[in-house]
């Protein structure tokens, strides 16, 4: 890709108005896609944004780059045709709990299970918000809802498990109040060459308000997140004397200059190895019990499925004895009368 | 037909119906003597008809995998309505098959299979061969297994694999009852088993076996010989629908100057699309097998925003599964293909039969107001001329086509004159190139109502698509009344304006008079000899056939207004019928419709109109 002329995040911005509530998570995390696509240097022109279906799908037509809003769950396969039909674009996903979860699951294990090189932003706000207010496949279990007057009686989703699950190679967790956390994960998302991940915990002012109030919390949201980061140990905490540790089979929270506790028990984030087991455990940490992990939790080196599809393509190529359509139709059994 | 044995009789065109065991090498059988005689320069036409189960309990009437191939030496356009032969390889594909052969026609059957337990296997009270009246057919009791045995002795082979060559004993035969050369079909079998020397020898041993035998034995009629057919001079090959189907996709690309992508979702009778368009590789196709339908046309709808030409490829459920997505290609006016091999419906229903199941669900099987191009080939070769037209048609027009084929143009072949490439006309899609002036996405750029496409990676013409509707010529998202009613009639009217880009509809016979037969698509071969053979008895009789369905050739009512009947012959339940009264209300129709996953006989067609021309 050929990096020209800076843009600034305004670039980035549509004519359009944005219509999302006030308050709403999205807006936090559109400014941080503008910004990102701004630090990533590629003109405008190289960035195709696909969405599906619900809020976070209207994305598309805040953006002045090429875009699409598509249809509800397809947003995966759609930006995936687009990826292998031109490789050399900057190819973004946009997507909600519901779009991803739900109708568009089987799209969603799929292009991670694949590996196409795409930026999938999935907005988890734990409801179903464009269509008021019905529970989502990530709403907590006995959560109130329309749908679930009397609580629900499903188990949630947590998109990152998922993702693992479905052989996803790059997962990273943010929260939309952090712009500049998202913002840099996202950048490293881009430059990542697989199918990159990125749960954004947002925040439905409406019909979910305060979902992630408890990570959020201004006071204690040092105490409550750990970011981690490549090469670095595990440690949180307003005084940064909380860390992880292996106890077993089992991740546990410790203090250091506890119970003999020094930094270099904390573990060191390993994001880069491909044994999946930590980042399974990591994402799994929940509060109140466990900080909520942020950050590039899962980023294993891969070859992309655009990057295999078009080497076959010029391999096979090369090594064929045919050349044009004249050579197949001229095949086999042919006769001359 | 005389009594000794070295005189020939010549005949003008002959059916021959291979069955056996799905795993009984039938259609590769029917394939090899439908490629020699394709070689030999006869017209011909084949029709695989094999059972959904890869492998159905042995010996029974489920797991029976037939192949008819018709073929001699003037133009042959059906497959046969009734075989002359009939080569049954157990006593289910005889019994299965029985109803198939004609009065006074050939049957050779493998008598080893004729054991008590595979006559019950194959359902039968008592033995088949005692029901069937011997004065009515010349039943050759061939020895097949033992001989094909014996002829192996001396190889190493073990029995399973002396049993798979049984059908090359059959085919040996057949080749001498109808004067056929060996060679085509050993130069096959080097080239397939080129790594396995004794599989050679093995298929060889048995097929010249299996010609001598023929020779050699009494029971036998006198060899018979199809002289070839008067063709056009060119270089001609085999082909079935689904093949012709692929390669006219790459055809159009080329001539497109655009990159060929199919997203697709294996499902029978359409997966050789898929599968050819992988091979194609080597020739820079792209094809992306995806997690199911749905991922199939969204593939391709992505590939399609970003320049490429399209194509999804599917049969009756795979459409209902990708209709949603279609509605998007439609509100963003996006070049897409979708080719539908109909099969029987409606659920799984008759997935490897053939029928006319989807011209309804194509034509108006989508929310809202959603007008697409349809359209359906009528014949094995003539799937490449239709894939090449959709094609152009999705390209020139930015809408999305729906390719109507079906399961028995699919898997039928017949010879095809190989086109030149180079005498294909030119597509030319409404790419707007970077350094455009005030480039807005809905803005029509001709009287055909065409907008522009720009595509990702070019310069300044950075925009917006989506399934919400767009404001006219801006393509800004917008709920204003009117510009719905706008953007809809656009829409609309752009799908009608292709009606001038599409030939008129053919009259065969007089432009007026007592009876016009009225058919579309795949049926054409049926039809057409229909109405040539009652035209030759003398009947005021005169055949349409429809290739474009939305919209209708411009020509088509004043065709069918000179008519005092219109009987219109479908594979369904009259759904062109009813798509004709819906156009044409001041005119009447009349319909016949067959719904047994089969194609239609020439003989019950004909029936049929001379019953229809006596009502009065």
């Amino acid at each position: 890709m050929v990096e020209t002329a800076k843009l600034a995040p305004k670039d980035f911005k549509s004519d359009q108005e944005v219509r999302w509530c006030a308050g709403c998570g999205d807006h936090a995390v559109l400014s941080a896609v503008h910004r990102s696509m701004a630090e990533l240097g590629l003109p405008k022109e190289k960035y195709v944004v696909i969405s599906g279906i619900g809020c976070s799908s209207r994305f598309p037509y805040y953006m002045n780059t090429y875009a699409m809003h598509s249809i509800h769950g397809r947003a995966a396969a759609i930006a995936s045709g687009v990826k292998v039909a031109n490789p050399e674009l900057s190819v973004w996903v946009i997507t909600g709990d519901g779009d991803s979860m739900a109708i568009g699951g089987n799209h969603f294990i799929h292009v991670l299970r694949r590996n196409v090189n795409l930026n999938i932003i999935l907005l988890n706000n734990q409801i179903y918000g464009l269509t008021k207010g019905q529970y989502s496949p990530t709403s907590l279990e006995g959560q109130i809802t329309k749908t679930s007057p009397y609580g629900t009686v499903e188990t949630p989703f947590s998109p990152g498990e998922l993702a693992i699950g479905a052989k996803g190679k790059f997962f990273a967790r943010t929260l939309d109040n952090n712009v500049s956390l998202t913002t840099s994960i996202l950048t490293q998302a881009a430059r990542y060459e697989g199918a990159a991940l990125i749960e954004v915990l947002q925040n439905c002012v409406i019909y979910n308000d305060k979902a992630h109030a408890y990570i959020t919390d201004k006071e204690m949201k040092d105490d409550r997140q750990l970011i981690v980061e490549h090469g670095k140990p595990m440690i949180y905490g307003k005084e940064r004397n909380k860390g992880i540790v292996l106890d077993g089979l089992k991740l546990k929270t410790v203090t250091i200059g506890e119970n003999g506790i020094t930094e270099a028990d904390i573990l060191i984030h390993d994001a880069q190895n491909p044994d999946p087991v930590l980042h399974q455990m990591l994402v799994s940490l929940n509060p109140p019990e466990f900080p909520m992990v942020l950050g590039v939790i899962r980023s294993v080196e891969a070859e992309s499925y655009d990057m295999k599809f078009h080497r076959q393509i010029e391999q096979v190529k090369s090594t064929s004895n045919k050349k044009s359509l004249q050579d197949v139709l001229h095949s086999g059994n042919v006769w001359k009368v | 037909m005389t009594d000794t044995k070295d005189k020939i009789t010549e005949l003008d065109d002959v059916v021959i119906r291979f069955s056996g065991d799905s795993g009984d090498g039938m259609q590769l059988t029917g394939t090899l003597f439908s490629d020699t005689s394709a070689l030999l320069g006869n017209d011909l036409l084949t029709f695989p008809d094999y059972p959904a189960e890869i492998r159905a309990p042995q010996g029974t009437i489920g797991g029976v995998s037939g192949f008819q191939v018709h073929f001699g030496q003037s133009e042959i356009n059906t497959p046969g309505d009734y075989a002359d032969v009939l080569v049954a390889m157990n006593p289910a594909a005889l019994t299965a098959n029985i109803k198939w052969i004609k009065r006074g026609g050939t049957i050779i059957i493998d008598i080893d299979s004729f054991t008590e337990k595979n006559i019950e296997r194959a359902g039968c009270v008592k033995d088949p061969l005692q029901q069937l009246g011997f004065r009515d057919y010349n039943i050759v009791k061939a020895p097949i297994t033992t001989l094909t045995r014996e002829a192996l002795k001396g190889l190493n082979l073990d029995s399973k694999s002396i049993l798979r060559s049984k059908n090359m004993f059959a085919l040996g035969m057949v080749y001498w009852l109808f004067h056929r050369p060996l060679e085509f079909t050993k130069k096959y079998i080097e080239d397939k088993f080129k790594k396995i020397p004794v599989v050679i020898e093995a298929n060889k041993t048995v097929l010249k076996a299996g010609y001598y035998y023929a020779e050699t034995v009494e029971a036998l009629h006198p060899s018979y010989s199809v002289a070839p057919a008067s063709i056009e001079p060119g270089t001609y090959r085999n082909i079935n629908g689904n093949i012709a189907t692929a390669w006219g996709l790459i055809a159009a690309a080329e001539k497109a100057g655009r990159k060929l992508f199919l997203g697709s979702y294996p499902i029978t009778p359409a997966s050789e699309i898929l599968q050819e368009l992988s091979k194609r590789k080597d020739l820079g196709v792209k094809t992306f097998q995806a997690e199911d339908e749905i991922a199939g046309v969204c593939t391709a709808i992505g590939a399609s925003f970003a320049g490429h030409l399209a194509v999804t490829s599917t049969s009756g459920p795979g459409l209902s599964l990708k209709t949603e997505a279609i509605g998007l290609a439609i509100i963003m006016e996006l070049p897409l293909v979708i080719v539908n091999v109909q099969r029987g419906g409606p659920s799984t229903g008759l997935p490897t039969k053939t029928e006319q199941s989807d011209l309804m669900q194509a034509l108006y099987g989508r929310h809202g107001e959603s007008p697409l191009v349809v359209m359906a080939a009528s014949s094995p070769r003539n799937c490449f001329d239709y894939a090449f037209e959709a094609a152009r048609i999705a390209l020139e027009h930015m809408t999305p086509v729906i390719l109507l084929t079906d399961g028995f143009l699919a898997n039928g072949s017949e010879p095809w004159r190989i086109p030149d490439i180079d005498d294909l006309p030119a597509i030319h899609p409404p790419i707007v190139e970077e350094g455009a002036e005030d480039f807005q996405p809905y803005r029509r750029i001709n009287d055909e109502l065409v907008r522009g496409w720009a595509v990702p990676g070019t310069k300044g013409l950075e925009h917006r698509l989506g399934g919400l509707e767009k404001m006219a010529i801006t393509g800004a998202v917008s709920y204003v009344p009117e510009n719905h009613q706008v953007m809809t009639y656009e829409r609309e009217n752009k799908v009608k304006h292709v009606q001038r880009h599409i030939p008129d509809v053919k009259v065969y016979g007089d432009t007026s008079g007592e009876m016009l037969l009225i058919g579309w698509g795949g049926t054409f071969g049926h039809l057409y000899t229909a109405y040539r053979q009652l035209k030759k008895e003398g009947y005021n009789l005169s055949f349409v056939h429809f290739n474009y369905i939305k919209p209708l050739p411009a020509n088509t009512h004043e065709v069918l207004k000179n008519f005092k009947k219109l009987l219109v012959c479908e594979l369904n339940l009259g759904q062109f019928a009813s798509y004709l009264r819906l156009n044409f209300q001041d005119l009447s129709f009349m319909q016949y419709n067959k719904i047994q996953g089969l194609p239609f006989k020439i003989e019950e067609i004909k029936e049929q109109i001379k019953k229809q021309l006596e009502v009065q």
